[in-house]
């Protein structure tokens, strides 16, 4: 009775001092031992409780590290429907097996990522926790493939596999990202920023002016509201040429949200922070490069972003109607001609585009904003 | 050097008791605020006048500390910004060192309750706002850390207004009222939202800063304790219309203790000017 009692107490001993080192089981182990050794029956029974754990855990690790890399299996799982199923032969197959490159490529990338920067957590937990929705990703391509180059269940013409899709973004590269996107970045950014600009002259103008607001705000407020492609048949007259008739019309998309959010910015700014300025001696001009505009900025960040987003509709519409080039082009003009492998990745080619511009966008305006309550994220 | 600072802060004091008028004679005379019979009326939107002063007439001294006192509506903040030169009086003219107060002016600073620092700049750039402004930065880049550290904040240089308490948000707008060493401080109700010992802290601080800065104060405050503990003279006001009803010369050395009973009958004669005594019996000797 009473070794039976003491064997539960060194059991008891045991346990939190294992859990404790969980980093170096073995020496757990050992310390456990040297502390058990008391009496013989207590030690076996701490030994085989101690057995049952170890084991336990080492099962538990390995759900663990399949739990941990989804994304990996789910590679996995694409490599092996592309490589051992037949495709239906419905669909013409690229020069080279592309998505098995891509996979490959992504198989090694996803496995050495969480290696190499096993030493930045941070990063390692964003990462990690980004998982589900990358694993989701390969599934989803997964199951594409299955649709259109397997099964072929989606009509080819229009639904064309993952391998076509990048055998275009490969073949075509120079065409697609050299001479389009870079002709559309040109329209954009030129676009971008005179809108961007006018906006801000305007906004700040009918911001700090009275005269500026009585004959700009109703402008604005008649003009601003429609839609910049609505003035296409107009704006095509009245330039030179097409390409400036599409500048203007992206600068009109970003001008309107800039200018409003500017003024409305510039106007809601506390008067206290004048005054306060006032009495510290800051004269007008000083006050409105240094008092409002900075207390506008939130604001202006806002009307810049609207603007950037109706820039990338505007352009669009108007690649698709007058220039004879850009990525927008390039999707009517493949369309037309049925190639919709090529449509696909021009539109890879402009989430991607638009996605790092507005992230990039974001970064800049957090740089900017740091001031701001709550806004210290990266 | 402190002690000296506090012996000659106690000696003007003294003479403060007795002779009337000259107070730090030896000092440069800047910083007099002469008030003539101003009136200031506004109109509201729906068309209605107020009259927020009526005919008030104040001067001030030199290095002189005045509080403003009364119930809420009477036109404190009017004339402080009448002061300051956010408005304009109606009628009446006031002056400081003689000329007519148009428009803000560096030379005379203004803390408000909030301290509505800029919530874009850090401190450091908070207080060095004036400097810039006035295109003295260049020169007085030192002031700044200088300053900072007259109001214990010289390690919160690099951080943004939203991280700081009330109170030290409230020394840091001080630091910046005070870079531009005006003539005259203006502060509306600086510390009304404050605790009490953050409160009384302040206030010790901000007699320090004028004995050593001489600088002419004019204060709003609601706390009767306060308005003894701190000035020269207590202005009493009354609200419609907002007019000066009494002034009350505070005769009591420095450094003041605030439960001296001389303190408590001033106390209470404010108290009874402004109708809040509740129910005091008259004290048998003048104060
Ligand atoms: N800009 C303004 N427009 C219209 N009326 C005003 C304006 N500023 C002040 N008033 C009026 O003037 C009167 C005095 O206001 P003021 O702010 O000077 O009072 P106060 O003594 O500072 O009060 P409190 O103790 O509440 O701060 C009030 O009746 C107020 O309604
Ligand atoms: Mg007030």
């Amino acid at each position: 009775m009473r070794t039976a009692e003491k064997a539960i107490d060194e059991v008891q001993l045991c346990t939190p001092c294992e859990a404790a080192s969980s980093k170096a089981p073995k020496e757990a182990t050992t310390t456990c031992e040297a502390t058990c050794e008391l009496e013989e029956k207590t030690l076996e029974t701490s030994e085989t409780s101690l057995v049952a754990k170890a084991e336990s855990k080492s099962r538990v690790n390995l759900v663990g590290l399949l739990n941990s890399n989804r994304t990996v299996i789910s590679i996995l799982l694409a490599l092996v429907v592309e490589l051992d199923f037949a495709a239906s032969g419905k669909q013409p197959p690229a020069d080279r097996p592309y998505f098995v490159y891509f996979l490959l490529i992504s198989l090694v990338f996803f496995t050495l990522f969480p290696l190499l920067f096993s030493s930045r957590k941070s990063i390692l937990e964003k990462f990690r926790e980004k998982d589900n929705f990358y694993a989701a990703s390969f599934l989803f391509l997964n199951v594409l493939n299955l649709l259109t180059g397997k099964f072929t269940v989606l009509p080819p013409i229009f639904f064309p596999t993952p391998d076509r899709i990048l055998a275009v973004l490969v073949e075509d590269f120079h065409y697609l990202i050299i001479v389009c996107l870079g002709s559309s970045a040109k329209l954009l950014f030129s676009g971008f920023f005179a809108g961007a600009l006018a906006g801000l002259v305007t906004g700040i103008a009918i911001g700090f002016s009275k005269t500026a607001s009585y004959w700009l705000n109703p402008a604005i407020k008649i003009l601003g509201p429609i839609p910049p492609t609505a003035w296409i048949p107009i704006v095509l007259v009245a330039f030179p040429t097409t390409w400036t008739a599409a500048v203007f019309l992206v600068a009109l998309s970003v001008w309107f949200p800039t200018s409003v959010m500017t003024s409305s910015g510039i106007l809601n700014v506390q008067n206290a922070y004048f005054e306060v300025s006032s009495t510290l001696g800051a004269k007008r001009l000083y006050q409105i490069f240094w008092v409002g505009i900075p207390a506008a900025m939130p604001l202006i960040f806002t009307g810049l972003f609207s603007g950037a987003c109706a820039s990338f509709l505007t352009l669009m519409t108007a690649e698709m109607v007058g220039v004879k080039n850009g990525i927008g082009w390039y999707i009517h003009w493949q369309r037309q001609m049925l190639s919709y492998a090529n449509v696909y990745a021009g539109l890879i080619v402009i989430a991607v585009t638009f996605y790092s511009l507005i992230t990039l966008f974001f970064k800049f305006r957090d740089r900017i904003l740091v001031w701001q309550k709550g806004m210290i994220k990266w | 050097m402190v002690e000296a600072l506090n012996i000659s802060e106690k000696l003007s004091s003294d003479t403060l008791a007795h002779g009337p008028k000259i107070y730090e004679k030896d000092l440069e005379t800047k910083g007099v605020i002469t008030i003539e019979a101003v009136s200031k009326v506004f109109s509201h939107p729906d068309g209605s006048l107020v009259q927020a002063l009526k005919e008030v007439e104040l001067n001030i001294e030199s290095g002189e500390f005045i509080t403003l006192i009364g119930p809420s509506g009477c036109g404190k903040s009017t004339l402080l910004r009448l002061i300051a030169g956010l408005e304009t009086a109606t009628s009446g003219s006031l002056c400081l060192d003689g000329k007519p107060i148009v428009g803000p002016d560096a030379e005379r600073g203004l803390v408000f309750q909030n301290p509505y620092l800029f919530p874009w700049l850090n401190i450091h750039n908070n207080v060095a706002f004036g400097l810039k402004a006035r295109r003295v930065f260049g020169k007085e880049k030192d002031e700044v850390s200088k300053y900072l550290e007259l109001v214990g904040l010289l390690k919160f240089g690099k951080v943004y207004p939203h991280h700081l308490s009330g109170g030290m948000a409230q020394r840091a707008s001080l630091a910046r009222a005070l870079i531009n060493k005006p003539t005259v401080l203006l502060l509306d109700e600086p510390l009304g939202a404050l605790d009490a010992f953050t409160r009384m802290n302040m206030q010790d601080e901000i007699l320090r800063i004028r004995s050593e800065k001489h600088i002419t104060m004019v204060m709003v405050t609601h706390d009767v304790d306060e308005a003894i503990y701190l000035s020269h003279r207590i202005v009493v006001m009354t609200p419609t219309p907002g007019k000066v009803e009494r002034i009350l010369k505070v005769p009591f050395p420095r450094p003041r203790s605030r439960n001296t009973p001389d303190f408590l009958l001033l106390r209470g004669k404010i108290l009874e000017i402004l109708h809040f005594a509740g129910h005091l019996e008259e004290p048998p000797y003048q104060i």
